[in-house]
């Protein structure tokens, strides 16, 4: 069933369509950036595909892979009226990880674009509101990037070992064996 | 009965009535809870140790119990949840996570809350068994006991120094 979303999918979009995965009903369909809004809105509206749910949306960093483009943002959706599924996959420039939102066509894209935004720095055209969500204001950096440093730590408050240790045994006294 | 009274220090008779009637607030975050809240059932009863009646507010508290991870994010609620408690105010670090990061070794995670707040008595394990919870309990009021808590020492450090200064500190 979900293979006819595929075909009708290519023949929609053409040569749009960069790349096709299809293996025990993981049906994914990898095209082009540009088309990604008008192909959702297809997807949703078109009677006999109705993809009505968003269930989840997550980027992937293939840095390491040492792939290009080199972020990959991928889309799981979901039709309740025609109980099929449809994996799309949008791959992201690096100096410009942006791309379209789709959080007009389905609501529940608005917060999972603002966590792909915070912990990926992707950052999504005509978000209604694109801050952080999972993290601080003050975070500097998008930890879940693979050159982010793993030891990194930005705290927010911090009184070390030390400044504890000072108040009681700065003035060498207030151990058990020099109680007043 | 021949004893009729008995001679003691007052802060030794302090110490002994507050490490008895511990109030706690329990900060709980994580999983942890779930074996916290064990020790408050029947099975192991922390009623047995005078700790058993938890405080929703930091103002009416006195032991602070934190349980579970705590991130770098709300470190600073903790801290001043911490400081809204009146002195005498002893902290207990439940599980690795609160204690040391565990192993949330990441961005995320504060490792250890003793960077934040001081600490008096760290219980490990993922979670720490109830058994282990009333040991801590049982080394905290040992502790309390012997004045040798942060908050104890700090406060008769002030009392030493300002006893120097008005230079009415008693000889020895």
């Amino acid at each position: 069933m979900s293979q006819e979303v595929l075909q009708k999918l290519q023949q929609h979009l053409g040569e749009n369509v960069l790349e096709v995965h299809d293996h025990r009903g993981d049906e994914t369909a990898t095209i082009e950036a540009k088309t990604l809004h008008d192909t959702c809105r297809w997807l949703k509206k078109t009677a006999g595909l109705e993809f009505d749910m968003l269930v989840d949306l997550t980027v992937v960093d293939y840095l390491e892979q040492g792939r290009t483009p080199r972020f990959e943002v991928v889309y799981h959706l979901y039709s309740i009226a025609q109980k099929h599924r449809l994996r799309l996959k949008v791959g992201i420039e690096t100096d410009t990880p942006e791309v379209d939102t789709v959080s007009d066509l389905w609501r529940n894209a608005n917060w999972c674009e603002r966590e792909a935004w915070d912990l990926y720095g992707i950052s999504f055209r005509n978000h209604p509101e694109l801050r952080r969500i999972l993290l601080y204001e003050e975070f500097e950096g998008h930890p879940l990037r693979k050159d982010y440093p793993k030891a990194k730590r930005q705290p927010l408050v911090r009184r070390p070992r030390e400044e504890f240790e000072a108040v009681v045994r700065g003035s060498g006294i207030g151990n058990k064996r020099t109680l007043i | 009965m021949g004893l009729e009274f008995t001679t003691g220090r007052l802060a030794d008779t302090v110490s002994w009535a507050r490490k008895y009637s511990l109030f706690q607030y329990p900060f709980v975050t994580a999983c942890c809870g779930m074996e916290f809240m064990a020790v408050w059932g029947p099975r192991f009863d922390i009623a047995r140790f005078g700790a058993e009646f938890p405080r929703f507010s930091p103002r009416q508290a006195d032991l602070l119990m934190v349980v579970g991870t705590i991130t770098e994010r709300q470190a600073p609620i903790l801290k001043r949840i911490y400081e809204q408690i009146c002195e005498p105010k002893w902290v207990v670090s439940f599980g690795v996570c609160a204690s040391s990061g565990g192993f949330y070794q990441n961005y995320s995670v504060t490792p250890g809350i003793d960077l934040v707040i001081p600490v008096d008595v760290y219980i490990p394990g993922c979670p720490p068994t109830p058994e282990q919870i009333l040991d801590a309990l049982v080394m905290l009021q040992k502790k309390i006991q012997d004045r040798d808590t942060w908050s104890q020492r700090n406060y008769e450090i002030q009392e030493w120094t300002k006893k120097q200064a008005e230079g009415t500190l008693a000889k020895r």
